[in-house]
């Protein structure tokens, strides 16, 4: 065992996948320069020292260049992670996201794979607009592309390798006050979530959702840093006589629907939590569907806390009103008992 | 220089000095906590806005990148509604909305910094394509860093800016590295200028610590463009003295080269090329320093003095 943070535990995972398949490597910008960074959030720092220049390869600042890149070496047999500095960088690099990385093998009838891997850090963290956002719902709503959000660094050593290891393009969706609370590059309001990593090899299937805390009045179903805020707000109402059950899904494609339906089937009450804002967001079909499948279990509406439908604002008082809180799940939580 | 008159060039260096009292003085207040997120600074690269920046009009525009506290100085956002703004404050001229990234004033022709690397580059020509239309006579700057060069939109933008003539005027600041990324390792032609050719308009490198020399190519870039003869590239060598960001100990960096750009301060440069013209004396330049020195003291007393913004102020100001 050995205690890791988030961005500790993604480096061990990339670092296994790569010794133990030379087909894979990793490609972004300002992830493998000696004396660098190792990417945005330290994810990569050190592993150009043991794997070299070649395989953790550092690009001009290209997105769209270098994803489209990405998937052509995965579709030529390689096995690319790929580094988005911060989510909204992703933009730049929307049409090979969605044009080929989801559809080549769709539009190949089946007979091209692209095993690639696309991690993107998110979250708002005091920097504005550009800096800031939860980009899951955009790519959620893509067919072809296989969504990963760990919240722990458990997870996230697990999920990474099994994203590795899989056939299909994943994007792994990280938060950056997540990765660690030590060092010169951790964010303002970074948590500490370090954790005991076994030294054995494991993998964590996707689909496969996770119970935080068992409850049997209401089910909060959320990912990433609302998790926390989530079982906080479960403490609180703990406290209250109220009992809170709260669902990590893990991956949102594929999502663990069983796990979700069997406990609003015991509950009544759904609550979903997300960083991202409320249209459209990933929160509206998590929420559709057990509307369509379970409505006759469920005792009160199904309720979203998410940010408001705005950029994210920079100045601290505005984007803490802007980020959900255990505070405004609390809230919401009361208006449904 | 002969021909630039004297009330120019010290204006220029009023410039520099302004932008490098402002942000030595936000370095600090980073350091003592007043500011949120992250800073990017411009120490070292002042002669490059201070040089374009002085052949334009209150009606002339420019785009800004993720390091843009020189710019807005440069163009004329008010120091103190600029710190305000860096502290997030509600009197800043983004109303704490936008913070360090995003730093600007359309009043004084400065939208919203944009910190999208590259993503001013098709702004600017579409502010030049729309005074293009209006038949108006104002020109847009495009400020930008090297790293910005090998993104797809800069070249379908100079495409399309030469295609249509556009007053617009491309100014790459090449400091040698994008975040921890070394020229060398990003370009296979470090000669930037020469891609100008590949869009049938002119590319100019000059030294971008020579604020003079600055002036002058920008002038004639910034007069082509006004005079309907379309856009031009013109890339400043130049070198930012600190990190890219808030906690880079540039260690990726080969050791003694900031202290040989040290050498080639461009303050040190402008204020000698003024005192051997004699037309500032040493207690001219001291006297100057201090007027900076003070008015930014202001400004964060002003910063520190005005209010935060309410919670709720947050749903304001997204439809118009
Ligand atoms: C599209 C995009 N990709 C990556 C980044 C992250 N990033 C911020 S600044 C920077 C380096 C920019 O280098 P350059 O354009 O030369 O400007 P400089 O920082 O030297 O002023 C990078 C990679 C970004 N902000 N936007």
């Amino acid at each position: 065992m050995k205690k890791m943070s988030i961005a500790e535990a993604l480096r061990e995972a990339i670092r296994e996948e790569m010794v133990r398949d030379e087909r894979v490597f990793c490609i972004g910008e300002d992830i493998g320069i000696t004396g660098g960074f190792g990417g945005a959030f330290t994810v990569t720092l050190g592993l150009s020292d043991q794997f070299g220049h070649e395989r953790i390869l550092d690009t001009p600042i290209s997105e769209s260049g270098f994803i489209g890149i990405a998937i052509g070496a995965a579709m030529a047999g390689m096995r690319p992670i790929a580094d988005f500095e911060y989510g909204d960088f992703a933009f730049c690099a929307m049409d090979q996201l969605v044009n080929n990385m989801s559809k080549l093998r769709y539009m190949s009838g089946g007979k091209v794979k692209l095993p690639m891997v696309v991690r993107v850090p998110v979250g708002a963290t005091r920097r504005g607009a550009q800096h800031a956002q939860s980009i899951e719902s955009y790519f959620f709503h893509v067919p072809g592309i296989k969504i990963a959000c760990p919240s722990t660094a458990y997870d996230a050593k697990g999920l990474l390798k099994t994203a590795v290891r899989d056939d299909n393009p994943v994007m792994v969706f990280e938060h950056k006050k997540l990765y660690g609370a030590k060092g010169a590059r951790k964010v303002e309001g970074a948590m500490d979530v370090e954790q005991e990593i076994p030294d054995e090899e494991y993998l964590i299937p996707f689909g496969k959702a996770e119970v935080k805390k068992e409850g049997k009045d209401v089910t909060i179903v959320a990912t990433l840093r609302m998790v926390y805020e989530s079982l906080a707000a479960a403490a609180v109402l703990e406290k209250e006589g109220i009992s809170a059950e709260v669902i990590d899904p893990r991956t949102l494609i594929p999502f663990d629907w069983e796990c979700v339906m069997d406990s609003v089937k015991k509950t009544g009450r759904l609550l979903i939590v997300h960083e991202d804002n409320y249209t459209g967001g990933w929160g509206a079909e998590i929420a559709a569907s057990v509307a369509e499948k379970a409505f006759d279990y469920l005792d009160a509406p199904i309720k979203r806390v998410c940010a408001p439908d705005i950029p994210v604002p920079y100045s601290p008082p505005m984007e803490d009103f802007y980020i959900p809180s255990a505070e405004k799940i609390v809230k919401a939580i009361k208006e449904i008992i | 220089m002969e021909n630039i008159p004297r009330d120019k060039l010290l204006g220029i260096y009023e410039c520099m000095l302004r932008i490098r009292e402002f942000e030595n003085k936000i370095y600090y207040l980073f350091i003592d906590g007043f500011i949120p997120g992250t800073i990017h600074l411009y120490q070292g690269q002042e002669a490059v806005a201070a040089g374009v920046c002085a052949n334009l009009r209150k009606d002339d525009v420019i785009t800004s990148t993720h390091r843009p506290h020189g710019h807005a100085i440069a163009k004329g956002v008010p120091s103190g509604s600029l710190m305000a703004e860096i502290f997030g404050k509600s009197t800043g001229c983004c109303k704490g909305k936008g913070g360090s990234m995003h730093v600007g004033d359309i009043d004084v022709g400065m939208p919203p910094a944009i910190a999208i690397v590259a993503g001013g580059i098709p702004v600017a020509a579409g502010m030049a394509l729309a005074f293009k239309f209006q038949k108006k006579n104002s020109v847009a700057v495009s400020f930008f860093g090297e790293g910005a060069t090998n993104e797809g939109v800069f070249h379908e933008t100079l495409n399309m800016a030469s295609l249509w003539n556009l007053p617009v005027v491309y100014i790459c600041e090449n400091n040698l590295y994008a975040a921890s990324t070394h020229i060398e390792k990003a370009f296979k032609i470090t000669d930037i200028a020469k891609r100008a050719d590949a869009y049938g308009m002119p590319g100019r490198t000059v030294d971008g610590n020579d604020a003079v020399a600055v002036y002058s190519a920008a002038k004639e870039a910034v007069e082509q463009a006004r005079a309907g003869k379309g856009p031009s590239l013109l890339v400043c060598n130049t070198y930012r003295h600190g990190g890219h960001s808030r906690g880079d100990a540039c260690t990726y960096r080969p050791k003694g080269e900031k202290e040989e750009w040290l050498k080639k301060d461009p303050l040190i440069i402008m204020e000698n090329m003024l005192l051997e013209a004699k037309l500032l004396s040493a207690d001219g330049i001291k006297a100057m320093k201090e007027k900076a020195e003070q008015e930014m003291i202001e400004a964060s007393e002003f910063a520190k003095a005005s209010p935060l913004p309410a919670p709720e102020q947050a749903l304001e100001d997204l439809w118009a």
